[in-house]
């Protein structure tokens, strides 16, 4: 695959337990350009991401700073789940604005939904077609501009999910998070696949 | 005979197509393969039969032990149900979902005949993917020889 010498490529943590699955989101990513690292667990992910038990961040002696720019994981896993995970990173003030996308092979609305409130930026539905790796950038570019807006206005004072989140989802997911039947709808009819 | 394998190819995936053993999906895998070498396909379907296989046996297990633990049973084809709906394999994936309808009866007798019939679908499977793979590999190593 040949890429321009020049162009940024966007690293995106995958996290899923099947093997089978890991292998197919691997090859879908690194189709679609991206730079990828994949675990089969949410305790790896969060190792890779230098996340301690805690909550509290620490980069693993020996290992350079991770740039992470998004991170797609399954939601159905043993142990910790995919849910966790998204907790984890929103509850971090280092990993906060890292988008983050859910997939899951069961349609679930309460499920999507609580995801969706707790700060993903986008839900799958499995199997994950390479149509739907398109709609990652605008999440991987979103997440790039506000930490540029971060460092040049002044900083937010607020260190709680809900009024953080209200400055990274865009207008038409708070809507939605209100209308969840409607927002289902656009997505079962992209991804359903049954 | 670059041409002949090609034809036995197409037969077989059309064939499959037809009696309900791959979907839609399959041909979405298919596609990712770069510049015609099936090396990705063989990959993921390898991982694919390897992991299914291992489940199987464990499930079995489990269930053919005196107290049963349909939970864990579950989870395995939970799990199976994801991964064959990931790769295409339709009809392989349906005996699951039976397999999961029977451990949420705690139905010991059900479930050994559900995974019975998922053993069977998925050695059905399995076969014509190693013929694939063969012939996929005999397609391209052809092409590439050009």
């Amino acid at each position: 695959m040949t890429i321009a010498a020049d162009a940024p490529r966007f690293h995106v943590l995958a996290v899923d337990d099947s093997i089978t699955d890991r292998k197919l989101i691997e090859r879908l990513l690194k189709t679609s350009s991206y730079q990828v690292t994949v675990v089969d667990s949410v305790s790896k992910a969060l190792q890779f991401l230098g996340l301690l038990e805690d909550g509290t961040t620490a980069t693993p002696p020996g290992q350079k700073e991770v740039d992470v720019n998004l991170i797609i994981t399954d939601y159905c896993m043993p142990e910790m789940t995919g849910y966790d995970l998204l907790k984890k990173i929103k509850e971090s003030s280092l990993l906060k604005d890292i988008p983050v996308v859910i997939m899951s092979s069961e349609n679930v609305p309460s499920r999507i939904n609580r995801c969706l409130e707790e700060g993903a930026d986008e839900f799958f539905l499995k199997p994950v077609q390479l149509s739907d790796m398109k709609k990652l950038r605008p999440h991987i570019l979103k997440g790039k501009s506000m930490d540029s807006n971060e460092s040049t206005s002044t900083p937010s004072s607020s260190s709680k999910k809900k009024s953080s989140n209200e400055g990274i989802l865009p207008e038409w997911t708070k809507t939605r998070l209100n209308l969840p039947w409607s927002f289902l709808s656009y997505f079962s009819s992209s991804t359903c696949n049954y | 005979m670059a041409a002949f394998a090609q034809e036995q190819l197409d037969a077989l995936v059309n064939g499959m197509y037809r009696e309900g053993f791959l979907d839609e999906q399959f041909q979405q895998i298919r596609a990712l393969d770069e510049g015609g070498s099936p090396d990705f396909l063989v990959e993921l379907l390898g991982l694919f039969c390897a992991d299914t296989d291992r489940m199987l046996n464990e499930a079995a297990l489990l269930l053919n032990q005196p107290i049963v633990d349909y939970k864990k049973v579950d989870a395995y084809f939970h799990q199976l149900k994801g991964s064959s709906a990931s790769v295409g394999a339709h009809s392989f994936k349906l005996t699951c979902m039976l397999v999961r309808d029977s451990c949420d009866k705690n139905d010991k007798e059900s479930c050994l005949e559900a995974l019975n019939l998922a053993k069977q679908r998925f050695y059905e499977l399995s076969k014509r993917l190693n013929i694939m793979i063969q012939l996929e590999q005999a397609v391209y190593a052809h092409k590439a020889g050009k």
